[in-house]
């Protein structure tokens, strides 16, 4: 009960950052220099066709009928037509949404166990070499860029070991199974096509790896000091004096109470994945959003430009609500206190 | 064949890393008790009661706490040099403990019941393991005993969820579910108004006579040590400067800083017992030689600058470490 309030609190709350999104947006995408009839007919349509364009797309309105006829249109899932393809917008985003969508997915798997498993493992073998080297991987994996890893993966298992394809999202020789989610690893095992469910597998570890080594180093160090800050709490040695073992001590009590700052910012960590895959997916020949609105912001392409924020707003918010969700499992303080304040 | 006290501590020392050095606050703790007594241990706020009672079920937190010296023998056997697996046989059900600040002693992340039922199904034995049921039941049994009433619902609250009082007791209750032959209650319901608080001790009392539990009872309230203990030690700067059975000390302090602490006493309104004693607990880092206590001392000799004074013992219960005793009876140097 006090969960579904919270959730519903979440829901309601997520509209409105993305309505809040969406003006910004449409804002932005009238005050850009250049009349948005002229580039959709193009530089040498004569003037008429321009102005018949400006009436058909409400250009002539005052600002804020045009944002509710724009928004009209986004809700229906019409974002235009875009410049560059010169297809719907929507179904640009309907064929590199998935590619990325699966990337992020598993590059933001690769980051939770990766992370938390590294974090544990350093907390447990606190100042032995254990310690040291996910530490130093750590340092280095903050500071360094997704497409550094990328790039080295590529020359090194991909090229030199030959172990994990380097490019696209399956071999030439390998049908595309039937699309059902987009998700080619998770379509592939709806087929039931299990050669083809490996296939994906292996051309996705490499840029989900590249993608998520960041997160990883980032939530290896935040669960690692959490870990190592409520130790010396009074709980974990009073669990201890009152003779609970010490790996349940380890394994439940300090680690749920230890993962909660984790959660927190691998739920940022994976919405930002979204946003920094570009090179990445341009390294591995990933036809992903990222890539495809990177080529938008280049031609200034403003319908797919829209669109392609606006889906990121998206994802940022409902990648929150999930976080809260499972903070809030974590950490009754909050789920009790949202309850109360409903 | 003598049988071996409950509890021995031996020339503890403890000492605490922090930035800046190392905080040397026990030094040279000694310490016995046998079983069924009911042992208080007093001393100004700072002095080392809880890193002592931490050290016994070495739970301090390491690093930074440090054990560069020191023995303590839970009957017999020394704890410091036990493995995990021995340990696992005292804590629980050999010596168990009510945390000093019940808020910080539960985990806020699990449900009370959660708490309670993992103390009790790992206080069991091992080899006949309770079912679910059987923890369930138990868990409401500590409840109950503790006066808690409707202990279903408790069971599933969250700590946030109780009050200060509901939350001792809770700790005292899981504290005595592990069944201990020593509980070490380290100054209960101090955080809580007095009537309450007044409620938790007879409570306490009452439960540690029922089952004639062995007691090392920590407080800053002198008269809850002459209700409720048989032998007091006095502890300041992480030594024990005296140690008497109960009547005597009140009847007649002998170390200084004991009797300062009496002084204080009818002036004592919550808070600290040092408002008999001028000046303050010294820094660990860098603690005065000697006698800890002579930048305090209202009767310090030349000598106290110099040596820390061993322990003299007065008669069979009376011990004091001071060199005013040094001709009273004979002085068994402790390191
Ligand atoms: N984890 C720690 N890190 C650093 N110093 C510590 C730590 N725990 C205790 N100390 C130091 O040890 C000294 C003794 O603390 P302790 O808690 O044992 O005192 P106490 O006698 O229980 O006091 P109180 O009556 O306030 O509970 C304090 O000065 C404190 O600064
Ligand atoms: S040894 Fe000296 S300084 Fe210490 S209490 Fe006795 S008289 Fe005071
Ligand atoms: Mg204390």
């Amino acid at each position: 009960m006090s969960t579904l309030n919270f959730l519903v609190r979440r829901i309601i709350y997520s509209v409105f950052v993305l309505l809040g999104l969406s003006i910004v947006i449409f804002v932005i995408a009238r005050i850009m220099p250049g009349d948005p009839a002229r580039m959709a007919v193009g530089a040498r349509a004569p003037q008429w066709v321009v102005d018949r364009i400006r009436e058909q797309m409400h250009l002539n309105e005052p600002l804020p009928v045009q944002y509710g006829y724009w928004l009209r249109d986004a809700l229906r899932g019409d974002f235009g037509l875009s410049l560059v393809t010169q297809r719907p917008v929507t179904s640009d985003i309907r064929e590199f949404f998935p590619a990325s969508l699966e990337l992020v997915l598993f590059s933001g798997f690769l980051s939770a166990v990766g992370g938390i498993g590294l974090g544990v493992l350093s907390a447990r073998y606190k100042d032995t070499w254990i310690d040291n080297i996910v530490r130093l991987f750590s340092y280095a994996g903050v500071v360094t860029p997704s497409y550094i890893f990328a790039i080295l993966f590529v020359l090194l298992l991909g090229w030199a070991l030959k172990w994990f394809p380097i490019i696209g999202r399956l071999s030439e020789e390998v049908t595309a199974p039937p699309v059902v989610t987009g998700l080619i690893t998770l379509d592939a095992l709806l087929a039931g096509q299990f050669g083809t469910f490996l296939d994906a597998l292996r051309h996705i570890v490499l840029p989900a790896l590249s993608l998520a080594m960041g997160a990883i180093a980032q939530e290896a160090r935040i669960t690692r000091s959490s870990m190592a800050d409520n130790l010396s709490k009074d709980y974990i040695a009073s669990a201890r004096a009152l003779g609970i073992p010490e790996r349940i001590v380890m394994g439940r009590f300090l680690l749920k109470p230890s993962l909660i700052p984790t959660v927190s910012i691998l739920g940022l960590d994976i919405a930002a994945t979204f946003s920094v895959a570009f090179l990445v997916e341009l390294i591995f020949n990933w036809p992903g959003l990222a890539r495809y609105g990177m080529q938008s912001m280049m031609h200034k392409d403003l319908n797919a430009i829209s669109a392609v924020i606006l889906i990121l707003g998206a994802i940022f918010v409902t990648v929150n609500i999930v976080v809260d969700i499972i903070v809030a499992w974590l950490d009754p303080r909050i789920r009790l206190s949202a309850a109360r304040s409903a | 064949m003598t049988v071996p006290p409950l509890v021995e501590i031996k020339n503890l020392h403890v000492h605490f890393s922090v930035y800046g050095g190392q905080l040397k606050v026990l030094d040279g703790v000694n310490f016995v008790m046998r079983s069924g007594e009911k042992v208080g241990l007093v001393g100004e706020t700072g002095c080392g009661k809880t890193t002592t009672m931490k050290a016994i079920l070495r739970v301090l937190p390491m690093p930074p706490a440090r054990i560069p010296q020191g023995e303590i023998y839970f009957k017999g056997r020394d704890i410091l040099k036990m493995s995990e697996g021995e340990l696992a046989q005292i804590r629980g059900r050999g010596i168990s403990m009510i945390f000093q600040d019940p808020t910080a002693a539960l985990n806020p992340v699990f449900s009370i019941g959660e708490q309670l039922e993992a103390v009790i199904r790992y206080s069991s034995d091992q080899k006949k393991p309770l079912s679910p049921q059987e923890v369930h039941q138990r868990a409401i049994a500590s409840l109950q005993e503790v006066a808690l009433a409707d202990p279903e619902r408790l069971l599933r609250s969250y700590p946030i969820q109780l009050s200060g009082g509901m939350r001792q007791r809770v700790c005292i209750g899981m504290a005595l579910a592990t069944g201990p032959e020593l509980l070490i209650a380290d100054e209960p319901g101090t955080s809580l108004d007095v009537t309450i608080q007044d409620q938790i001790l007879r409570l306490l009392r009452k439960l540690v006579e029922e089952k004639n539990t062995s007691i090392i009872l920590i407080t800053h309230t002198l008269g809850i040590v002459r209700e409720m203990t048989d032998r007091v030690y006095v502890m300041y700067a992480g030594n024990m400067v005296e140690v008497a059975a109960t009547k005597e000390l009140f009847a007649s302090p002998q170390h200084p800083y004991t009797r300062g602490l009496m002084d204080a006493v009818p002036r004592l309104t919550g808070g600290g017992v040092s408002d008999g004693i001028p000046g303050r607990i010294p820094n660990y880092l860098n603690p005065p030689p000697g006698c800890r206590f002579h930048p305090r001392c209202p009767q310090a000799i030349e000598i106290c600058r110099r040596e820390k004074p061993p322990t003299y013992k007065l008669s069979e219960a009376h011990e004091v470490a001071c060199f005013l005793y040094a001709d009273n009876g004979k002085g068994t140097q402790s390191s």
